[in-house]
């Protein structure tokens, strides 16, 4: 066996190891998406608070 | 005097631009240090002399397991003292971090199951460790649960925070319960770090991931916070510096 064909086999664990590192990238790019995506929706209701606020009274 | 930046930090203008001037210092550190250790823990480290090359899981299985404890330990610190000194801030900082333990909880659980399934014969039993870090997921699950329950957030966040505080009695239980019980489980082989059995090879890749998970949590609760802090604050003049910015 070649030297990067027997690295993917995994000594025979490849079913179990690449699937465990698969998840956890997986967990750690959704982790990054949604906190961004929950600052992005914050700022948008944030903005959207204050346009309303215009010509009202500041507080 | 000396707690003026403690007071600081409970302003949300302060900790707004304070978290957004430090995430870029967490978020590189981060990056090269789980790209070091999958690196290390993939190529560089040799294979185990029982597990073969299964033992690799240990790089993201135990910092995953780590992450779950560690992160329901800030939740529930920052719970209380929310609850305690009634500080907003603390509330935001404990909801934000309720979603991050939660996945890696999950990620712990799954990677443990891969690993369990060639090591141990089966993806499941109804082990000490593995049933009560199942039932930190659903205290997490339970804990985001109770939050949208609420329609008032500060309501949200008194009654989400004692269930934070009380649920922490389950963190000790999960990391002694391998030595209290007769279990599946293997016995940490970190924790003990002065006299670790592992080659340095092996060694240095997983506290690389331990050291890395724990900067990635500080950066996504940064981003989190954040978001929290907007939400929460109602005063305009600076929602409108930190929102034109």
């Amino acid at each position: 066996m070649s030297g990067l064909a027997e690295f993917f086999d995994m000594g025979g664990y490849a079913a179990y190891v690449w699937p465990s590192y698969a998840l956890t990238l997986i967990v750690v790019v959704l982790n990054v998406v949604w906190a961004r995506r929950l600052l992005a929706k914050s700022r948008e209701e944030a903005r959207r608070r204050l346009a309303m606020r215009v010509g009202g009274s500041e507080s | 005097m000396a707690w003026t930046w403690f007071h600081r930090l409970g302003s949300p203008p302060y900790l707004y631009s304070l978290a957004a001037r430090l995430t870029p210092w967490f978020a590189w550190p981060t990056l090269v240090l789980i790209l070091g250790g999958v690196y290390g823990g993939l190529v560089l480290a040799p294979p185990d002399y029982q597990q073969g090359d299964g033992f690799r899981i240990i790089y993201v299985h135990a910092p995953s397991a780590w992450m779950s404890l560690m992160v329901y330990t800030t939740m529930a610190v920052a719970a209380a003292a929310g609850l305690i000194w009634r500080i907003k801030v603390a509330h935001a900082v404990a909801a934000s971090c309720a979603p991050i333990g939660a996945s890696f909880t999950l990620c712990a659980l799954v990677t443990g199951s891969l690993w369990g399934a060639p090591m141990w014969g089966t993806y499941w039993e109804w082990d000490p460790r593995l049933t009560f870090e199942l039932i930190l997921l659903f205290q997490y699950l339970g804990y985001m649960a109770l939050r949208s329950a609420f329609e008032d957030l500060q309501r949200a966040d008194r009654a989400s925070a004692m269930l934070a505080v009380v649920g922490v009695v389950n963190v000790p239980i999960i990391h002694y319960s391998v030595i209290w019980w007769n279990s599946l489980h293997q016995a940490p082989s970190v924790m003990k770090l002065a006299k670790s059995d592992m080659p340095a090879t092996m060694l240095i890749p997983l506290l690389m991931m331990f050291l890395g998970f724990t900067l990635f949590f500080v950066t996504v609760l940064l981003i989190r916070l954040r978001g929290e802090v907007l939400t929460r604050e109602r005063s305009a003049s600076w929602i409108r510096e930190a929102v034109t910015l």
